[in-house]
């Protein structure tokens, strides 16, 4: 039981880490119908611009850097790529973004090279007992970090100016433009809060609790996992991609425990597809209709 | 993928395919053809085996493309079926008693033609869950299949020979003729026909194959009933469509397609090696690159998924050959420049720049060439 438990809050702790990355899908999707395929690379050079200034800036304004720089690339993409080119359909630009994540995770990881740094703050790999169970303090600074990051992006969404922009836009694009809401703004800050919200990510995920690893081309791979969270969430649903992220952390935990660590990277596809099998758009997401 | 490519194959122009253009066309083939025959007699080994190595990547971005932009199916898991073709390949053909791995000891040739089968029941057995789901949710979806092979390469060692040694295939023989250094020897205009000549050949033949399987349905009723599904589901189904079964169909093709390549690469490497983690042979990059192919090359469109392949496989093939005689990438270790990794930019960038200027690819963009040329600009 205490195994279980320690699973538990252990894949619970992963789950928030992918529910932040899998939220940043959801924002981009929700506002321009593109999935992001450069969510990895967003991830990877986030953490590569800590790696860089962690000696000059310390490991708090390392952090901070890297968070803000992933945004930035976020907003850059959108800015220099997507945004000229309006007409293109929204697959066309998920392909794009396939692009973009050759060019910037090939580049990160040639400049890593066989350097496989940890990012881990002060918390990394200091495991402690409570009630007779280990927890890693990175699956407990993940699960508050990430709860008040969704808490603050929910309340935002609800009640802010921008909240209110990004739903109307993700309803009905065109009536939103004709209200006066500036479609391009909306677009740009949800890049930006997805970059942000990656940036955030790869601090938990190279670290030794989490992922074992240093930042390499593994962190990229750890991302892609967020992309079932997304998906079986629901790829228009925030609330799905909170749910999807934990249910993926806990598959992932419970399956490397009682199956076998090679089978947890799949378990957590299987599961997915078990999902979507059954409910084809995800748990939370809009079901397509199609009208004759 | 949508309405990409909705002039790409000869289905909304009426075939203006007779006369004098297309005779050219068909010169121009022919021509090309025999360049292909002839190269083995002026072209060393090395360079032989970067060109077989094109090839597979035809051939698995013909299939590629086929689901992808005529039946308008995402499809991530390109390598899946590599891994699948490759391996039903190796067991087949493998000997029988090795007790470490099984093997079937069958022909090398029926065991090309019973991957190429195996990989499209795999399609098949995919087919239910690929037939609910559309767009991003079924390349996703279709992501697991590399997670599920990843995994298997890693646990069924005794088909796969697991991911520390991996298992040799059988050489390829057909009908008893091997296409090794051994057996009779033959020389055509001075140049001795040896392994790399001779695997080359059947790369070639497999290809022309592929190709011209490929084309035959595109223009076809099945083809016709692909891009239906494609534009309109709806629309398909009311016009008596199966939708079910083009889709199905659709996938299982692209999945032999991809048997077929998967055989080609683990006769080309001659091994079969699974991977250790999900970047590898058998890895999503290698789906990433097959897409980047068809992207590349024009949704759809199968001479498109040549050149495709030519870019994204040949380059770092052609980089690496000339970079040996210029003393280029000549660096090693940490943040080094490889062939694999200029490109790997070169098509990234390739990617960005096709969706950005040119939707329907480099076909659309020789179709605009050709159109160029044939129609002066009218006097107004």
């Amino acid at each position: 039981m205490n195994t279980f438990l320690q699973l538990v809050v252990n894949g619970l702790g992963k789950g928030a880490v992918f529910a932040l990355l899998a939220l940043g899908f959801v924002i981009i999707f929700k506002a321009t119908e593109v999935v992001n395929f450069a969510h990895g690379s967003l991830v990877l050079f986030g953490g590569y611009l800590v790696v860089v200034t962690r000696d000059a800036l310390g490991w708090v304004g390392a952090s901070l850097a890297g968070i803000v720089s992933a945004g930035l690339l976020g907003l850059l993409v959108e800015r220099l790529l997507l945004s000229r080119s309006r007409h293109a359909d929204a697959n066309s630009l998920a392909l794009l973004t396939i692009g973009v994540d050759v060019i910037v995770t090939e580049e990160i990881v040639r400049r890593l090279g066989v350097t496989l740094p940890f990012l881990g703050g002060a918390w990394d790999a200091k495991p402690f007992q409570l009630g007779g169970i280990t927890l890693f303090r990175t699956h407990l600074v993940a699960l508050g970090v990430a709860a008040v990051l969704i808490t603050a992006f929910w309340l935002a969404f609800k009640y802010s100016n921008w909240g209110v922009a990004m739903r109307a836009q993700a309803e009905n694009r065109e009536a939103a433009a004709l209200m006066g809401i500036r479609s391009s703004r909306v677009t740009a800050t949800a890049w930006l809060v997805a970059g942000l919200l990656a940036g955030v990510a790869v601090l938990f995920i190279a670290t030794q609790d989490f992922s074992g690893a240093g930042l390499s081309r593994g962190t990229h791979s750890i991302a892609l996992a967020a992309f079932p969270a997304a998906i079986l969430g629901g790829l228009d649903s925030t609330a799905g991609a909170v749910v999807g992220g934990l249910v993926v952390g806990l598959v992932e935990a419970l399956s490397a425990q009682y199956v076998s660590f090679d089978f947890s990277k799949s378990a957590v596809f299987l599961v997915m597809l078990v999902v979507l099998v059954v409910r084809p758009s995800g748990l939370f997401g809009t079901r397509e209709r199609t009208r004759v | 993928m949508s309405e990409v490519d909705t002039e790409s194959e000869p289905v909304a122009a009426p075939r203006p395919r007779r006369g004098p253009a297309s005779l050219v066309r068909k010169a121009a083939w022919l021509a090309l053809l025999v360049v292909l025959l002839a190269l083995p007699l002026y072209l060393d080994a090395a360079w032989l085996k970067a060109g077989q190595y094109m090839m597979i990547g035809a051939v698995g971005a013909i299939g590629l493309t086929l689901v992808v932009g005529q039946a308008g199916q995402l499809s991530l898991a390109h390598a899946f079926f590599l891994l699948a073709g490759g391996t039903a390949y190796t067991v087949l053909s493998g000997p029988i008693g090795d007790d470490r791995v099984v093997g079937f000891g069958l022909d090398p040739g029926l065991s090309l033609l019973g991957a190429v089968v195996v990989a499209a029941l795999l399609g098949l057995a995919f087919a239910p869950v690929a037939g609910r789901l559309r767009g991003i949710y079924l390349g996703v979806a279709s992501l697991a299949l590399v997670f599920l092979g990843l995994y298997f390469g890693q646990s069924a060692e005794e088909l796969t020979g697991g991911t520390s040694t991996g298992r040799a295939p059988a050489p390829f023989s057909l009908f008893g003729f091997p296409f090794t250094d051994d057996g009779p020897e033959i020389t055509l205009l001075g140049v001795p026909i040896r392994q790399a000549e001779r695997m080359w050949y059947l790369f070639l033949l497999l290809t022309v194959l592929a190709f011209v399987i490929a084309r035959g349905a595109v223009r076809g009723r099945v083809g016709r009933s692909w891009r239906a599904v494609r534009d309109n589901e709806a629309a398909a189904a009311v016009m008596g469509v199966s939708v079910m079964r083009a889709k199905a169909g659709a996938f299982a093709v692209s999945s032999a397609y991809g048997g077929l390549a998967g055989a080609m690469t683990v006769l080309w490497f001659d091994i079969l090696k699974p991977d250790e983690s999900e970047f590898g042979t058998y890895g999503i990059n290698v789906s990433i690159a097959y897409l980047a192919m068809v992207i590349i090359g024009g949704l759809g469109s199968v001479p498109g998924a040549l050149v495709g392949a030519l870019i994204v496989n040949g380059l770092p093939q052609v980089l690496a050959l000339y970079s040996a005689d210029l003393g280029w990438f000549s660096g090693t270790g940490d943040g080094a420049l490889t062939p694999v990794l200029v490109s790997s930019f070169v098509y990234g960038a390739a990617i960005i720049l096709v969706v950005l200027f040119e939707p329907g690819g480099l076909a659309a963009l020789g179709r605009r060439l050709t159109r160029l040329r044939r129609q002066p600009p009218e006097e107004p």
